[in-house]
């Protein structure tokens, strides 16, 4: 079929029997709430779609409506996902399973509705796992796995999947679906955790009448570090699931991402390489094949999983590379570099040689990275690997300074 | 609604388990507490809670513990409507398509004044717009008294509060408070409704109207909050009746648009010499304390010109029939 990304996120939302959606309609994300009322209006899809006032009551409806027990999902992107920020904490503190597709796109201000990654680096720390798709058939794949991801009961955490606004929300591609009854079956029922109430009683954990339950309680300084500990043993059990995940849907339609968490393209004789996350890998792909030509052993590392990020298949992936330039589109002004590359060159500390790691900040607002500008970061790292120098470590492309 | 209206007894609230435990750790004389409670007393089946950041909200439930025997809610401060609509969504699709045993469930959000009337009001209007079957319910103490007593837009006229505080230039907060029942009323939502826990037969009525309706229902009721008014904690109840009696708080309810007096309010409708002026009210509560020195006594008098205006203009509504 063809679809664009958003039209993908929608048609996976539809297979995957939801039975809440509650959103609020923003650029570019907004052609997945209108594509999914559309199913809700004729009768497609036996899901409450609930048209909130606001993001903030988007992501609160669907964070209610998982805890007493419904698959939910929502979308958004920039301000919108800023309003929703309060919420994003509360969702995964809560360990609620909402799936939340974020088309993304840049923060005002100025304002602008093209693509960037400002909106969801900001929501880093706010315990949802983040995964990047490359396409819009990767969208459509990873709203199916999102579900089974975040979902099974010792991850229990909310999952975003990050496209990348217009280049891949608005642009018509080619996507392979698969048989409605087939991912009814790969997707399966919600499940919940057994937790212990009050009364002592061992029931699943949602709101329910007749074991009743008191979620969202206040803990003070005795038991609210146990709270947060345990969401980070959610990550870890998610970066085995994204894992496994990647390997059944392989199964299922032949298609994976790397081991899920990473999709490396010619790394393993690379000298040097870039980093990056979402469609952006697409056209460096392109780049490393004529740079191989040229007898350049160039590769690149997409990073599908932000959260959790994949510390040791990154060392790994990485481990014989001269020279790595981390690719962020977001910035963190004040700060060394932004968001992507601080994680890379962190995770690369512990290792005894250590590739060197620049950074390039990129496509703000929209601003369109061409071949030519991508081959300048892999022309400036050839350099860096011959000489050694490394003239700035933060870097601008294709910025008029 | 329906058309057959619930009688109960006094026995029958005192026999009914509570569903709002005792354990809790609110002040003493704490109204709001006194108020859950009583509308705990007037579910009709399985009901979920969820309740906005406030006092209320944590003193029943400080982890491990808790006060409440039915299924609770909370995420945030400025949310308990999009929290209610999330649940009702929740149950609707889930009971359809065979995912939860096919029952009514009531829901219930509960806030305090800030989570209704000001950082909660676009959710709440939002949630009455779109239509869910739940019941909102306000407890409004007249401040943020969860953070240490700050005004809200329910906060009266001439209140002293710590951001409204009065000064040698400022006498305490000089804004009226928000009349959020008319802008409730202006949704045109089944039923809006007002109570105090001193007349806590009418209050739990009213809960049950409001949960007896098919559609969104709001009930606004007045809470006494010793702490916060600076007054004796053995008079809440004895406010709340005053409240009423002075017609700062007149209880009456509205169906389908067409609003009545309740009872306490009808007879100084009918009996106009039985109204108490507001001083009978304001005084011994020492939020309003400076009021009563010579250079503010003209704020004293704007409370009561405005108070009796509010009531004109509510007996108007009443005897017309319109909201």
């Amino acid at each position: 079929m063809a679809m664009n990304g958003d039209e993908a996120v929608a048609y996976a939302v539809k297979q995957c029997d939801v039975d809440v959606v509650a959103a609020y309609p923003i650029t570019p994300q907004t052609i997945i709430v209108e594509k999914f009322s559309e199913y809700v209006a004729n009768g497609e899809v036996q899901t409450q779609y609930v048209c909130t006032e606001s993001e903030h009551s988007a992501m609160t409806a669907c964070l209610a409506a998982g805890a007493t027990g419904a698959r939910t999902f929502t979308a958004s992107a920039s301000a919108g996902l800023a309003l929703m920020h309060e919420m994003l904490y509360v969702t995964s503190g809560s360990r609620v399973p909402v799936v939340m597709a974020i088309a993304n796109r840049a923060l005002s201000a100025p304002l602008n509705i093209h693509g960037d990654h400002s909106d969801s680096m900001a929501e880093r720390d706010s315990g949802w796992i983040q995964l990047y798709a490359e396409n819009a058939q990767e969208a459509y794949d990873s709203i199916i796995q999102a579900f089974k991801i975040g979902e099974d009961i010792n991850v229990s955490l909310p999952v975003i999947v990050g496209i990348d606004g217009f280049t891949l929300s608005h642009t018509l591609e080619r996507v392979d679906t698969l048989p409605d009854e087939v991912l009814r079956q790969f997707v399966g029922q919600r499940q919940y955790p057994l937790v212990v109430t009050h009364e002592g009683k061992t029931v699943p954990f949602k709101l329910d009448p007749a074991n009743p339950m008191t979620m969202g309680p206040n803990a003070l300084q005795n038991y609210y570090f146990e709270f947060k500990r345990q969401q980070e043993e959610g990550m870890k059990n998610a970066y085995k699931k994204i894992q496994d995940v990647n390997c059944e849907y392989a199964k299922l339609s032949g298609r994976s991402y790397g081991n899920g968490l990473i999709d490396p393209y010619k790394l393993d004789d690379a000298e040097i390489a870039i980093v990056v996350l979402g469609s952006t890998a697409g056209t460096l792909k392109v780049i490393v094949d004529q740079l191989r030509q040229e007898g350049i052993k160039a590769g690149v590392l997409r990073i599908r999983a932000f959260r959790p990020f994949p510390v040791d298949d990154i060392k790994n992936a990485l481990k014989n590379v001269k020279v790595v330039a981390v690719m962020d589109k977001s910035m963190s002004p004040g700060g060394l570099g932004a968001a992507v590359f601080n994680e890379v060159r962190n995770a690369l500390y512990d290792q005894s040689t250590r590739p060197i790691v620049v950074n390039y900040i990129f496509g703000l607002g929209g601003r369109d990275s061409s071949p030519r500008d991508l081959r300048k970061v892999f022309e400036d790292i050839i350099k860096i690997a011959r000489t050694g120098q490394v003239e700035k470590t933060v870097n601008y492309l294709g910025l008029r300074e | 609604m329906t058309t057959q209206e619930w009688k109960f007894t006094a026995k029958d609230i005192a026999t009914k388990p509570d569903l709002f435990m005792s354990g809790h750790r609110a002040c003493a004389g704490c109204a709001p507490v006194t108020v859950l409670r009583l509308i705990m007393k007037a579910t009709r089946g399985p009901t979920i809670v969820t309740q906005a950041t406030g006092c209320m909200e944590i003193v029943g439930s400080i982890y491990p513990y808790t006060s409440w025997a039915v299924p609770w809610l909370h995420t945030a401060f400025e949310n308990a409507a999009a929290n209610a609509s999330g649940i009702e969504a929740a149950i609707k699709i889930m009971r359809k398509k065979g995912k939860i045993k096919d029952e009514h469930i009531d829901v219930i959000a509960l806030a305090g004044d800030g989570g209704t009337v000001d950082i909660g009001l676009q959710a709440l209007s939002g949630a009455m717009e779109r239509g869910h079957d739940f019941l909102f319910v306000l407890y409004d103490n007249e401040g943020y008294m969860n953070t240490g007593i700050q005004r809200s837009s329910s906060t009266p006229i001439g209140a002293s509060t710590t951001t409204s505080p009065a000064g040698t230039v400022i006498p305490g907060k000089l804004e009226k408070k928000k009349p959020i029942t008319e802008i409730m009323l202006a949704h045109e939502i089944e039923y809006v409704a007002t109570a105090t826990p001193y007349y806590w037969k009418d209050l739990i009525t009213k809960v049950r109207k409001g949960l007896e309706v098919e559609g969104p229902a709001f009930l606004h009721v007045f809470a006494p909050c010793p702490r916060g008014w600076r007054s004796d904690p053995a008079k809440s109840m004895e406010y709340s009746k005053l409240s009423v009696e002075t017609c700062v708080f007149p209880i009456w309810e509205a169906v389908n648009g067409k609003r009545q007096l309740s009872t306490p309010s009808k007879v100084i409708s009918l009996a106009p010499q039985k109204k108490k002026p507001v001083k009978a009210y304001l005084e011994g509560q020492g939020r309003f304390r400076h009021l009563f020195t010579p250079q503010n006594s003209h704020i004293l008098s704007e409370i009561q010109r405005t108070t009796d205006e509010r009531w004109e203009k509510l007996l108007q509504k009443c005897a017309s029939g319109a909201t």
